[in-house]
């Protein structure tokens, strides 16, 4: 009898750059000539990257039998091991759902990516997709955006806006006239440039559909007919699934005209950015959109009543889009009901850098830090002791260990001078020089700066020669105080985040890592 | 020449009735191209409504838009913090001397380009070269990818 198996290989871009293409060509060569009929479907990633390429068995059982990390030399062995029973592979790791790091996950928004085949429609179907979409069509367009109000959704992009009250801001809002702008925008935010963070890449390769659904819902909710997704240019397997995702969705009338029968009209189309970390600034975004530089806009006007091409216009990250699903689906309280304090739902925390086991772990909020690097992450790679973590992206402070006891949400964060961000975690270790990463903060800040405002694209040059200066001791007392000054008129003067928080990563590695600037204390 | 300037008008016109299609009509002209050629620009205005100051500032803004001739292969290495944490400043200087360039500077063979997060950050350090993503990099598997480059001729971005 010809064996039948079902094997899983992931095609998202962290398995892929860790030779996943390979390995699927081998297991359809090997299968072949082995004679074992294989239904090869290239999955999201789990989220596990310290085992990926993750390979995934079902022998016809419904159980995923996980092997990782595999590369193409392992295939035969692995095949051979799943024949006899009772021998284990050395690579094996047991039922991928059942994995303690994986099963401890309370993955909402999350909940398909690694199990479903991202470009398969009917797939996402079977696995609850698009049931919060068909509810919100029954509802009118003021409980839609009550019910996100309601579950405590804030922006997961960084800023942690509540959600809903932005939607409500743009119900709310009428269009205005504009050569170009017509009615009402949904914008994707999906120019994830800080470094640590990739959960909108992963959510993007690994369930696009989802997303897909969350910006037809918000549309719906505020009455806009075009959504854009604002991609980075450094994400093509993302740029290749929102694709063919969004063909596949048109086809079958998800998106288009007259969406499942209800009259109602919402399409997508994406944007590729151009390598500009900038762009991640909402009206920056927009700019680029408009196909101008993407120079920062002074706000006030918000993007919601005056956004792109004139026009009322949600702006929201990949995350907070694709969390709407499952709030629709199944209520805000049951969304509610996850998190501490203010900080509602869950966190996708994007753990990376010096760590043994780094990836994606979808938690509700309040998980400590320590917990997070070694419980979930094992410690350091290196083997050496963590010396400190960088949590927000490049613009987010560096956090010693004696503080390290801080839980994951946004308040208690801010309180130590620190913030959540988009949820990216970077693990250093102690052969980490403070002063480089300070140095590098300010260097990243000169080389992205829009220029548009004096205290960023000055200051931030300055900021690079200033640590130059402490580096070589040259009058490094007086030019730690200059710093601080600089540090702060940036953080008080400038008009958005970028040169506003650069100071966070500098100021903390100073505060908290005094000897790596010369010895002594300076807080 | 004249058959470029055809193409150039071809892939712009595309985009002349999209709201904001002038980062598109730039990528479809990259992309074709492997730059947007300085000639181009005046047509790309002149078809688009827009002025040759307003296509030059879009060009220049953006780090990914390239007006010379792209070397044949195209190594990008992250910079940013999760790689650095696993040592992508030594990463750094090994590519540097042993393709004889600065970070950002065409090479006769290769461009060594510096980019900021391919979001990587679990396997770090990576690289995309000529499109292809790289991760969990150290001195002997770049120093392969390298002699990949120099024992090929052409990229596959040509």
């Amino acid at each position: 009898m010809t064996k039948t198996i079902t094997a899983y290989v992931p095609a998202d871009a962290s398995a892929v750059a860790l030779g996943a293409d390979d390995l699927a060509t081998e297991m359809a060569q090997y299968c072949a000539s082995a004679g074992i009929e294989l239904t090869l479907v290239r999955n999201g990633s789990r989220g596990l990257t310290w085992l990926e390429p993750l390979l995934e068995i079902d022998q016809g059982d419904g159980h995923r039998i996980g092997f990782g990390p595999v590369t193409p030399a392992d295939v035969s062995s692995v095949l051979r091991s799943i024949d006899e029973p009772g021998s284990e592979h050395e690579l094996a790791v047991g039922r991928v759902e059942e994995l303690p790091l994986f099963a401890q996950q309370q993955r909402l928004t999350f909940a398909r990516v690694g199990v479903t085949d991202p470009l398969s429609l009917d797939d996402y179907l079977a696995n609850e997709g698009y049931i919060g979409l068909q509810n919100a069509l029954q509802m009118s367009a003021q409980n839609i955006v009550s019910r996100i109000t309601e579950s405590g959704l804030r922006g997961r992009g960084g800023a942690a806006f509540p959600a809903g009250i932005k939607w409500q801001t743009v119900l709310d809002a009428s269009s205005n006239s504009h050569p170009v702008g017509k009615g009402k925008y949904i914008v994707c935010n999906a120019d994830e440039g800080d470094s640590g963070t990739f959960a909108d890449r992963l959510l993007m390769e690994g369930d696009p559909f989802c997303l897909l659904e969350g910006m037809t819902i918000a549309g719906i909710a505020i009455g806009a007919e075009q959504g854009y997704i604002y991609l980075r240019s450094e994400y093509p397997v993302a740029h290749a699934t929102l694709q063919a995702a969004i063909a596949a969705a048109r086809d079958r009338n998800y998106l288009g005209d007259n969406i499942c029968g209800s009259g109602k009209h919402f399409d997508i189309e994406v944007r590729l950015g151009a390598g500009a970390y900038i762009c991640g600034e909402e009206t920056s975004l927009l700019e680029s959109l408009e196909g101008k530089r993407g120079m920062v806009r002074a706000k006030p006007p918000l993007p919601a009543l005056a956004g792109l091409f004139g026009q009322p216009t949600v702006v929201n990250n990949v995350i907070t889009l694709a969390s709407v699903p499952v709030i629709l689906a199944k209520g805000a309280q049951y969304y509610q009901n996850f998190g501490v304090g203010r900080s509602r739902g869950t966190l996708p925390i994007q753990l990376a850098g010096n760590v043994r086991r780094g990836g994606l772990f979808e938690l509700p909020f309040g998980i400590s830090i320590r917990e997070i690097i070694f419980d979930y992450g094992g410690g350091t790679l290196s083997g050496r002791p963590a010396k400190a973590v960088q949590i927000g992206g490049p613009l987010g402070a560096y956090i010693p260990e004696p503080m390290w006891g801080t839980l994951l949400d946004y308040e208690a964060l801010a309180e130590i001078g620190g913030m959540l961000g988009h949820g990216g975690i970077v693990v250093f270790d102690d052969s980490v020089d403070m002063l480089e990463q300070a140095q590098f903060a300010m260097q990243f800040c000169a080389i992205e700066s829009c220029g548009k405002c004096t205290p960023c694209r000055i200051g931030s040059v300055r900021g690079v020669e200033t640590l130059e200066k402490i580096r070589a001791n040259e009058d490094r007392e007086s030019n730690l105080i200059l710093l601080d000054e600089l540090c702060e008129t940036m953080r008080d003067a400038s008009l958005c985040a970028m040169g506003g928080l650069t100071p966070f990563p500098v100021t903390s590695a100073v505060r908290h890592f005094p000897e790596d600037f010369g010895g002594e204390q300076n807080a | 020449m004249s058959q470029t300037k055809a193409s150039v008008s071809e892939l712009v016109r595309h985009w002349q009735d999209v709201p904001g299609g002038l980062m598109p009509a730039l990528w479809s002209i990259q992309n074709a191209f492997g730059h947007v050629p300085s000639h181009a620009v005046p047509e790309i205005a002149s078809i688009l409504n827009l002025s040759v100051a307003e296509v030059h500032g879009v060009i220049s803004f953006y780090h990914d838009f390239k007006t010379e001739p792209a070397s044949a292969h195209s190594i990008k290495l992250c910079r940013a913090e999760a790689c650095q944490a696993m040592g992508v400043r030594a990463l750094e200087t090994f590519a540097e001397q042993r393709l004889g360039v600065k970070f950002d500077e065409q090479g006769p063979l290769v461009c060594l380009e510096s980019v900021y997060c391919l979001g990587l950050c679990a396997c770090a350090p990576a690289a995309m070269v000529d499109g292809k993503l790289h991760a969990r990099l150290n001195e002997q598997k770049l120093g392969k990818l390298i002699d990949e480059c120099e024992s090929t001729e052409a990229g596959a971005h040509d």
